[in-house]
This record gives structure tokens, sequence and C-alpha cells, in this order.
């Protein structure tokens, strides 16, 4: 039997993703329509064998989170449960404290997720290498340009074994083009390289102590583990590490603009998976183009234009004309009459007035490069906002005829005129 | 009486749009620049020879005035100068023309809009008895322009004042005058400027007068002021000729349709919208502060404010175009791309948004 581990981390994380994560976590924020690590939990579900699926991170359960695991467990009629961290544990240290609980039942191995990334999540394909040879650690890679793999962990492996001979984090110079997706199928003998781990740290706090380093108590070392660095940098080229190849989609979603990138990217994949999530066109309804997904509840005007790239939140009103393209428009959002919205994200309850603008500029990776992954997501470069889409925070109003471009509105705010390239606070 | 309207050159200022038609043929509110001035002419002070005083030849500006010598019943003549000769020169050049009798003759800046006032000028000119009146109009911030200082009860000039920083008078030269033929003696035939050479002499001799003119007046010489123009002289029209403008759903304001242009269902237009003949306005299309000239065809739920959209121009459906964009002749605009003061020559296809402003050529 088998189990899965979501590592969805906590609100300190994902700074990144605001003004969008004020409102709701950040696994829970919709791609593609459906809540992020919801693309997870359905992959998970499909494993023959799957027993449980536990989700680690130090979020307060608040109800947006109690309500999703309750819907998620009756679809897929599993066990899915929320572990909360005492305090942020790092990568590992979850894994480890949670350790009887995963362990619980005597899985045969367990799959480790991150919660910010986009896959096709080949977790047959992995289960299939681990079962040939059965490993502690099976990292899943994928390739990435010279340039753009420094943003990633890189992974050196031996080309006939698959062994994994040396990881770097985000190294300053060039590795290796095999990158770390994130995913990883562990066998039981994983938590003991943890365990030493775990000891050493807590060796290394006593040895503080007794020298007389009074900060203890808020010693960030207490109980965490980097799985990256602690563990995959130490155990590198032992034997212990290997990495399974996918050449299938994959991207990170650290950014708001990545969150759009990724929603594309499963959006292409429902016409495999989930073709019943794709809006069609028929008569009376709105002009689709591409991949579109639209909540049955949101009310879309027959005259609308809508894709490639939309998703359209739950409750949604879209007006007569008006356009959307590669954009996200979130629950309870109204789109005036002839309003424009490209490249962008509505937030929450927000309203577009009619003939208003938004639109953004995309970063997405260069599609003439199958290697080219998202670059590294900051915003400013040289204190400059660099032009990337536009976001809408939750319930912001913008008036009728302005034009809001390559910015960023905090929630609630109400606008009276048009900007470009700015954060409006 | 005649008239001589100094055209002079290329009229580079109001490019793109002259680089397909004259200045004087480009439409301002429905109706040929040039033809403002003719008319007016014909109608308020019985001018029955114009001339044309330009510095290129143009045969549709030819042709242009061999149509409209007949329509109007007039005389219309094109003098040519083989070189600039500034604003007093071609006077010198037409000085046979002017001089067939000795009638006072009306001199005017091609750029101007206004409610033209030649029969007062006549009169004004005809009270007064001496060489010359130029019209002059109030501006709010005389500091940028050559003010007139004149006389307050008769409108003898004393004297001209360039850029003034102190505030001396804020009335300017508003480009329309009227002389009698004996100001031809002191012209030469040779590059001269009537502002600074002629009018300061003619002044000093007590020889210029100053008449004021009530209400709007505007040089429409390049696109910003082209659109201010336009707003000032739809406003006159709802004061003076309100049935000339358009009403029905969907307009806001003053609106000037031609009868031949068609406007879809569930639009926003005006206010201050000129729309020529032949031009296409699809559904769900907001349109304020714009000129769009003949045969022009925006699609559906674009969004266009200050802006010239040039002859026989395509806009593509969810367009956003303002700040003083400009397209030249025959130009296509793709979907949903935002245009902020593009200047856009003929004919050219533009598939990306100009976010900032810039000439596309």
């Amino acid at each position: 039997m088998l189990k899965a581990v979501i590592l969805i981390g906590g609100p300190q994380k994902g700074t990144r993703f605001r003004p969008l994560s004020f409102e709701v976590p950040k696994p829970l924020f919709p791609v593609a329509g459906v809540p992020m690590i919801q693309h997870h939990i359905e992959a998970c579900a499909q494993v023959p064998g799957m027993q449980e699926i536990l989700l680690i991170g130090f979020y307060q359960p608040d109800e947006a989170l109690t309500r999703f695991l309750d819907a998620a467990q009756q679809e897929f009629n599993l066990p899915i449960r929320y572990l909360q961290e005492f305090a942020p544990l790092g990568t590992g240290g979850g894994l480890y404290h949670f350790r009887d609980q995963i362990l619980a039942g005597g899985p045969e191995a367990f799959f480790v997720l991150n919660a910010d990334v986009c896959s096709d999540f080949p977790l047959g394909a992995m289960l299939e290498a681990h079962r040939r040879q059965p490993r502690p650690f099976l990292l899943l890679g994928t390739t990435a340009n010279r340039t753009q793999s420094l943003n990633y962990g890189c992974i050196v492996e031996n080309p006939e074994t698959h062994e994994v001979l040396h990881y770097v984090e985000k190294p300053s110079t060039f590795v290796s083009d095999i990158i770390n997706c994130g995913i990883y199928l562990f066998s039981p003998e994983a938590l003991k390289p943890l365990r030493d781990v775990f000891q050493r740290n807590q060796q290394d706090q006593q040895l503080c102590l007794d020298l007389g380093d009074g900060s203890s108590g808020s010693w960030p070392g207490a109980g965490t583990i980097r799985l990256e660095q602690d563990v995959f940098t130490a155990l590198s080229g032992q034997g212990q590490i290997y990495v399974h190849l996918t050449d299938g989609i994959w991207s990170q979603i650290k950014s708001a603009g990545s969150a759009l990138y990724a929603s594309r990217l499963y959006l292409s994949r429902y016409q495999l998976t989930h073709p019943e999530r794709l809006a069609q066109l028929i008569p009376g309804g709105p002009c689709i183009r591409g991949n579109v997904f639209i909540h049955p509840t949101a009310k879309v005007a027959s005259s609308a234009v809508l894709g490639p790239n939309v998703s359209i939140g739950e409750g949604v009103t879209i007006g007569e004309g008006v356009r959307l393209r590669e954009s996200i428009v979130l629950h309870g959002a109204t789109l005036q009459e002839h309003t424009c919205v490209l490249h962008s994200i509505v937030g929450w309850g927000s309203t577009v007035g009619r003939w208003a603008r938004v639109e953004g500029t995309p970063n997405d990776p260069n599609p003439n490069d199958p290697r080219a992954r998202m670059d590294s997501e900051s915003l400013f470069r040289d204190g400059k906002l660099l032009p990337a889409i536009t976001i809408l925070g939750c319930r912001v109003r913008i008036p009728a005829e302005v034009l809001i471009l390559n910015s960023i509105v905090l929630p609630h705010k109400e606008l009276s005129r048009s900007f470009t390239n700015q954060i409006i606070l | 009486m005649k008239a001589l309207i100094l055209v002079g050159g290329y009229g580079t200022r109001l490019r793109p749009l002259t680089l397909s038609t004259p200045k004087p043929l480009v439409d301002f509110c429905n109706k040929p620049i040039l033809l403002h001035q003719v008319e007016a002419l014909v109608k308020k002070a019985g001018v029955n020879h114009v001339i044309l005083a330009v510095s290129y030849m143009s045969e549709m500006l030819e042709k242009e005035m061999k149509e409209q010598e007949l329509r109007l019943g007039i005389r219309i003549s094109l003098s040519h100068e083989q070189e600039p000769l500034g604003t007093a020169g071609p006077l010198a050049l037409a000085r046979e023309l002017l001089t067939e009798n000795s009638d006072p003759f009306f001199v005017l800046n091609s750029d101007i809009i206004c409610d033209f006032p030649f029969a007062a000028m006549a009169k004004f000119h005809q009270h007064h008895g001496q060489e010359g009146t130029i019209v002059v109009t109030k501006v709010e911030e005389p500091s940028k322009y050559g003010v007139v200082v004149s006389d307050t009860v008769t409108g003898r000039i004393h004297r001209f004042v360039e850029k003034p920083q102190v505030f001396v008078s804020n009335k300017i030269n508003a480009g329309m005058y009227i002389f009698s033929p004996s100001v031809l003696q002191r012209i030469q035939l040779q590059p001269t400027s009537i502002e600074k050479e002629i009018f300061p002499v003619m002044a000093k001799e007590g020889q210029l007068y100053a008449m004021e003119l009530a209400g709007f007046w505007m040089d429409i010489g390049q696109p910003k002021d082209f659109l201010t123009g336009m707003c000032l002289f739809l406003q006159s029209l709802r004061q003076t000729q309100p049935e000339r403008l358009y009403s029905g759903p969907g307009i806001v304001g003053n609106v000037l349709v031609d009868p031949s242009a068609r406007i879809g269902q569930n639009c926003s237009i005006g206010p201050n919208v000129s729309l020529g003949p032949g031009v296409v306005v699809e559904d769900g299309v907001c349109i304020k502060r714009c000129t769009v000239l003949r045969g022009a065809h925006i699609r559906s739920h674009s969004w266009l404010d200050s802006c010239i959209v040039g002859w026989s121009s395509r806009v593509g459906q969810w367009v956003r175009m303002e700040n003083v964009t400009v397209l030249g002749e025959d130009v296509i605009v793709g979907d949903e791309l935002y245009l902020n003061g593009a200047s856009v020559l003929p004919h050219k296809s533009i598939g990306e948004s100009v976010p900032e402003p810039r000439i596309i050529m």
C-alpha cells in the first residue's frame, strides 16, 4: 500500500504570491479552475493502492481548508488529513515530525509532493521505477536551459544508473541542466537519514546552549530539516538517491504570473484528463477560443469572447461584449460590458467597469525552447517594477473606461483613474 | 472682394494625415479645412476671388479647387511660390491679382478655425480708413505668444511684444487680416515675415488696427489642437446650428455624423466626435473626442478617446486608442491592441501595442 504527503508550507511562505495569498492559502488558489493541490490529489488518487493523503504545513486550519478537505475526501473516497506543524520545520522537518503517521499501516513507499508545482505527476512511472529497484529516495527530474537551471535544485546523475551523484540547490554557476521537480517517492528507509539530520541538529543546538548562546528558544534550527541541502546534497553519490527523468509538463508556481502559466498547462492537459472541464462552443453561448474553464455557476453573456487560457470562477458575471484572454477571474468578480482583460488575474468580488482595459505582460517561458522554464520571478529589477501580469486583489473596483496596465492593485481598493506599471497600495 | 489664403508648404505639423492629402483638403468636422474659410468668405463678405498661396503644387488640390470654383461660382487661383516666401512674400507674388481693383482684400493663415468675422472685418476696416486691420483673440497665457498692444477704444495698434514676461496684453494675432492695396508697396518679392517685418512698421505709422474676435478660435495645424478645435467648433454649432448635430440612442453631447456613416448597437458616441462619410462603427464601441475620417471602420467593443482615425483605416475589436493617437490613411490596427499617443504612417498594419507615445513608420 502507498501513501502521499503534500507539503503545503505556510502563510510566511508564498509572499511572491501576494496580494492573492492574503485571501486564500496559496495551495488552495485555483489553477485551471480547481484548487492548486487538487491536481496533486487527483494524481495521487489514481495510483493503485493509495491508502491515504497527508497534507503537512503550518497554516492554521481555517474554514476554506477544512471545506476543501471534506469535499476532496468525499470525491476521492480516500482519507485526506491535514497535519499542522507546531512551527515551520522546513521541507523535511514535517516529514520527520509526523513519521509515525506516515508510516502507520506500513506503506511500501510514499510520495512527497511540493504544493507549488504544476505537473502531469507521472507517479505511476515513478512507482514502476521504484519497484524495479527500490531505493530510499527517488526524485523526479526534468531539464532546464543553462541559465534558468540556476534558479532550481540541480542534479548530476549517472546516466546509466540514474543515481544522483551531486545535488546543489540554486547554484551560482552552471552545474547541470537536470533540475529537481519537487516530486519524490520515498521508501520508509528514507526516514533514517532524516533522523540523523534531526539528531545532529539537536546536538548542535545543545552545543549552542552549553556555550551559553541564550537564544536557543528561537533557534531556527530546532526541528528544521531542509530536504534539499541537508539530505539530497549530503547523501548524493552514496547509492541512496536516484532520479527519474520526465519530459512531461512541469512548472513552479511561485508567483501569480506562474499560476497563469500553470493554468495554461493544466487546461491543455484537460483535453486528455478532464475534457468535461473545458467549455464548449454551444449555440447561444459565448465564443470560446482554445482552452477555457467556466464554473457552472458563472453567468457569461453570449457576445463575450473567451480564451485561450481563461478560467472563470464561481458566481462570476461576464457582461456583453467582454473579451478575456490569458486570464483568471476569481469567485464573484464582475466584468461589465465591453471590458477587455488580457494576461491578468481579477480577484474575488472585484468589479471592472465597462470599456475598461485590464492588461498585463506575460513572462512565460520561451515557447520555442523546450527546456525553457519560468524565469526567476522577482517583481523588481534595479528598483523598477518589471512589466508582468496585472493582478487585481480581492474586492477591487475599476471604474469604467480606464486602463490598468502591468499593475498590482492591493485588496479593497477603489480606483478612479488609469494606472500603468504601478503597485497600488 | 478678394482673399489670399496662406496655404504654404507640406503641412508637416499635421502629419501623418498630410502625407496622403494636402492640408487644406483634410476634413475638419466633415468639411475640408480650406472650405470652412472659403465658404465663409463667400457668404459673409461676398468674396468672389480666392487666391491660394502655395509653395508646393498638388494635383489633388488643383482638381478640388476647380470643382469648388464651379460649385461656389467664384474664381480660385493658385499662386505658386518657387521658393518659400514667408508670410508676406506671397502677397508680393500675387500683386497683380490683388490690384485688379482698389478694393481691400483679406489675407488668412490657412490653419485657423473660428466663427469667421469677415463682414465685421470689412466694416471695421472701412470705418478706421487706414491701411490694415488684424483680428486679435484673447488667450489665457499670453507669455507663450506674441501679443498685440492696442488702444482699447479705437483698436489702433501701439506695438507687438514677443512672449511677454510681464503682462502687457492678452490679445494675440488670430491670423486674419484685411488690407488696402497700398500695403503692397511695403512688401518686396522676397522671403519676408508679415508679423515681424511689416506689421511693426505699419503700427508705428498708425496704419494698423486690431479688431477683437468674439467667440472661439483655434490654430488647428497640429493633431492635438485639431481635436481641441473640433470641440470648440462643435460647441459653436450647438449654439448656432444645433440641427446639424446628430442625436439618437448612445449619442452623448455634441456629435457630428455624416448621413452615410453607420453606427451599431450599444455604442457610446461623444461628446465631441465627428464621423465622416462612409464610416462604420460596429456594436459596443465607445468614442469620445475623436475625428473619424471618410471610410474608416471601427470594429466592435473598441474604445477611442482623443484620436484622429485616417481615411479608410480599420480599427480591430477591443482596441484601446487614446492620447492623440493619429492613424494615417489606410492603417490597420489589429484586435485587442492598445495605442497610446501613436502616430501611424499611412498603409501601415499594426500588430503590437504601442504603450508609450511614438511614431510608427
